[in-house]
């Protein structure tokens, strides 16, 4: 039997080595840590434009990566009325936070990336929810803010081989090149996930088959997201910023 | 050795740096009492993270990392532990070992952090690593603890790079997918070996088997080698 006082110092001096050993390695790690998650995220939005890119993003060193999205990106930070938000960058936007917040509190982040032909690419971030946990991703727009170039998504727990393929099945996120988000009359329809397959192929992927749960909440995620930008897309139409979707045709 | 030291001289003597009791401190774990299929411990990380064999390795490397020197230190100071507090002194060592895998996980492999996400920090609670605290370094000397560590880390590592190899060849047609020593067996696509999708292929019946991607797969697959585990080896053969 050990006197209290005894446990107390013992205890004492373990805790006070312990939380020496862990806050040294904490700060001798966080910059490569940090620079690591500043990759990933920027990765992750790369790779909605990756078409645009001229290379493969996999191939892309993480120097190079962190290289592009300074030189090309440009980014604004959105408010629910569209206007551009000061003092937030958009890379720093916490998706997952914002969820939290009342829906006219929130903030949206956009990222323009300028192409090497010059045109214009718009990145929009979506969050919502799968079967299990959350899912997120990046849709990147062309100039008309009506097509889609690509899109990537990601998730926290959805069953891998199932709902999982939104992630790891390349063939998935490849449809939804060159849809579009808005029909002839200019009305948003975003992008619908349909089980049995896509019978609209304007505006409709086919679903993943024995995930209906995850393609519903993507096709939820992409109808609130966007339409979360609608009122951004508007200003930028009536400044003339963007072409518009009637020249698509021409 | 001197008279002088009598008192503790012939159990010293008796204690090689590498003898046989040593080494099957190593080789126990691995088979006659391996931590998995004998002593059920630390099913559920085995289960959980062995869809593929990359994210396996990684976390039976981190596992033994884990219990070799949390054996160690907790045998280093076992005299001075006191009794009242020892779970607790345990699970200190612990987390602070799996806290520093963890940082260093993250600073030099962002992606298999990633993927392995909450179970690196959930080592904590995997009763391999409190067990063997318990029931071996809090006796023995700290050489010896060491070694035990590295045989249930091993032992465990063995089960979960069986399961992990078994689970990615039938469930995505892949080997070591994630790190550069990809290899793509079976599948749609160019990029496979034996491409399903190729005219005139033999295997065009063939498709993963979704079960192998899902938690429950690893727990028939762990029933299995535990069958042919106890049927092979007779030191088992009565044990209930």
């Amino acid at each position: 039997m050990e006197s209290n006082s005894y446990v107390l110092k013992f205890t004492l001096v373990m805790t006070v080595i312990a939380a020496l050993i862990l806050s040294g390695m904490f700060y001798a790690t966080k910059p490569t840590a940090d620079k690591n998650e500043a990759v990933f995220t920027k990765r992750a939005i790369l790779s909605a434009v990756e078409s645009q890119l001229g290379k493969d993003l996999a191939s892309l060193s993480d120097d190079e990566v962190l290289q592009v999205f300074d030189q090309q990106m440009e980014q604004v930070t959105l408010n629910m009325k569209g206007e551009a938000v000061e003092g937030i960058q958009a890379e720093k936007v916490d998706m997952a936070k914002e969820k939290k917040k009342p829906e006219a509190e929130r903030v949206l982040p956009l990222f323009i990336y300028k192409g090497q032909d010059g045109k214009k690419y718009y990145i929009l971030s979506v969050r919502g929810s799968g079967l299990w946990d959350e899912i997120w991703g990046n849709i990147a727009l062309a100039e008309d803010l009506n097509t889609v170039v690509g899109a990537s998504f990601d998730h926290k727990g959805e069953t891998p081989g199932l709902g999982g393929e939104i992630k790891d099945n390349p063939g998935w996120k490849a449809q939804f090149k060159d849809k579009h988000l808005f029909d002839a009359s200019g009305k948003f329809t975003s992008i619908n996930v349909r089980k049995g397959g896509a019978v609209d192929k304007e505006r409709e992927v086919d679903s993943i088959s024995g995930a209906t749960i995850t393609s519903v909440g993507v096709s939820e995620m992409l109808l609130r997201g966007i339409g979360y930008y609608l009122p951004y897309f508007e200003k930028l139409r009536a400044q003339g910023g963007a072409t518009g979707m009637q020249t698509e045709s021409e | 050795m001197a008279d002088t030291a009598t008192s503790t001289a012939p159990a010293q003597e008796k204690e090689p740096f590498f003898g046989k009791k040593e080494r099957r401190l190593l080789t126990d774990p691995l088979n006659d009492n391996n931590p998995i299929t004998v002593q059920i411990l630390g099913v559920c990380s085995a289960l959980a993270v062995t869809t593929m064999v990359y994210p396996s390795v990684v976390m039976a490397i981190a596992v033994t990392f884990v219990t070799a020197f949390s054996n160690l230190t907790t045998s280093a100071v076992r005299n001075f532990i006191p009794k009242e507090v020892r779970m607790i002194v345990q699970l200190v060592i612990i987390a602070v070992l799996v806290t520093v895998v963890e940082l260093t996980l993250k600073a030099f492999n962002y992606q298999i952090w990633k993927q392995l996400s909450v179970f690196i920090g959930l080592i904590i609670t995997n009763c391999i690593v409190m067990g063997r605290l318990e029931a071996f370094a809090m006796a023995n000397k700290p050489w010896r603890s060491f070694l035990d560590g590295i045989g249930n880390g091993l032992g465990y590592s063995g089960i979960l790079i069986i399961l992990g190899v078994i689970r990615e060849i039938f469930g995505r047609g892949t080997l070591f997918a994630g790190s550069p020593l990809e290899i793509d067996i079976i599948g749609a696509g160019e990029k496979f070996m034996i491409n399903t999708t190729a005219p005139g292929s033999w295997f065009s019946w063939y498709s993963n088997n979704g079960l192998m991607v899902l938690p429950a797969s690893a727990l028939l697959i762990i029933g299995v080698i535990i069958w042919i585990q106890r049927s092979s080896n007779k030191k088992l053969v009565d044990i209930s």
